[in-house]
């Protein structure tokens, strides 16, 4: 691709997404009192990962069927034991011996 | 410590990335710039993409817009959970790090968190998250089918390591929870909702679902996050 084309594109999504993240970083400085505004953000990480999650991991592989699986594995692990990579890798065995049966 | 699981399912993730880059002509340094200047899994596929097909400038930053606004809420969420020497220059430093996943962990450690936890945090990921590209951009195609298909879970698996110990700390979470994947599925499979972008789709699920759980069970007292990450 043309270096110059490249680089206007780069600028634009770095610039961009660099202020997206600091600016309101920045400026909220103050621990905000509001019971509503901390329910809410309290609630934020729960509803972003559980809308992220649901229904795409089911897509994140080839076959949804093992993907399905993927996710039930994980969600039985996370249950009795919510260590990271423990879940992360019992979703990817999970999906692995699956695929392997099913192609 | 905490860095690690995130530093491997980038490595995945990115190599993908890298795999797509090289494919669509770029250079192996260009695909790592992209990643090293971005650090965001959707935005930098979907720009990728909008570079590929030769579109405008504004589309580019238009779709960064949609896609990482989510970014947003978490630096507002992330700047009440960090300690007093999280200072104006550290924040400008740290505030690049934001991610889905490094915001997930910050949120679900014990308490408040400063800037070495931070550092350590971040490192592992952002490392894993270039060196993937690299990788990617280098070798091109040689991870078998099945292989790339188990290891694009594992980001997920992630995901619900963290959500459900709150899940089954709180009742309040679980509704939650429910609310955002009911949404989200909408805009997944009923006609019309699922032409909207899957980026600016997160942001009205993550809203109404959060907005909803503050209104209806407002949390008085400050409780602590069952720590199930260590």
């Amino acid at each position: 691709m043309d270096y110059s084309k490249y680089l206007l594109y780069l600028l634009v999504m770095v610039v961009v997404t660099y202020l997206i993240r600091v600016v309101p970083y920045v400026l909220m400085r103050k621990e905000i009192k509001s019971v509503f505004f901390k329910s809410f953000m309290e609630y934020v990480p729960s509803a972003v990962l559980a809308a992220m999650t649901f229904p795409a991991i089911i897509y994140a592989s080839d076959n949804p069927v093992t993907g399905m699986i993927g996710l039930v594995a994980a969600v039985i692990c996370a249950f009795i034991k919510p260590n990271l990579l423990l879940v992360a890798s019992t979703a990817c065995l999970a999906v692995f011996i699956s695929g392997f049966f099913l192609g | 410590m905490d860095g690690l699981p995130i530093g491997l399912g980038y490595l995945s993730v990115s190599f993908t990335f890298g795999i797509m880059a090289a494919n669509a002509g770029l250079s192996v340094l260009q695909a790592v710039l992209i990643s090293a200047l971005n650090l965001t899994s959707a935005g930098q596929f979907a720009g990728l993409q909008i570079m590929i097909a030769g579109g405008s400038l504004i589309e580019i930053a238009l779709t960064q817009i949609i896609i990482n606004s989510r970014y947003s809420l978490m630096s507002i969420s992330l700047s009440q959970k960090v300690d007093k020497d999280m200072n104006f220059a550290r924040r400008l430093f740290y505030g690049f790090f934001h991610t889905d996943e490094i915001y997930a962990v910050a949120m679900g450690h014990k308490g408040k968190v400063g800037h070495i936890y931070f550092l350590g945090l971040t490192i592992l990921p952002f490392i894993g998250w270039t060196l993937g590209t690299g990788l990617g951009a280098v070798m091109g195609e040689i991870l078998p089918v099945m292989v790339s298909n188990a290891l694009n879970v594992a980001l997920y698996g992630m995901f619900i390591a963290i959500v459900i110990p709150k899940v089954k700390a709180e009742k309040s979470h679980a509704f939650v929870v429910l609310i955002a994947i009911l949404l989200s599925s909408a805009f997944r499979y009923v006609p019309g909702l699922n032409k909207i972008s899957s980026g600016f789709a997160v942001i009205i699920c993550t809203l109404v679902a959060a907005l909803l759980g503050a209104w209806l069970f407002p949390i008085y007292k400050k409780k602590e996050v069952p720590d199930g990450l260590q």
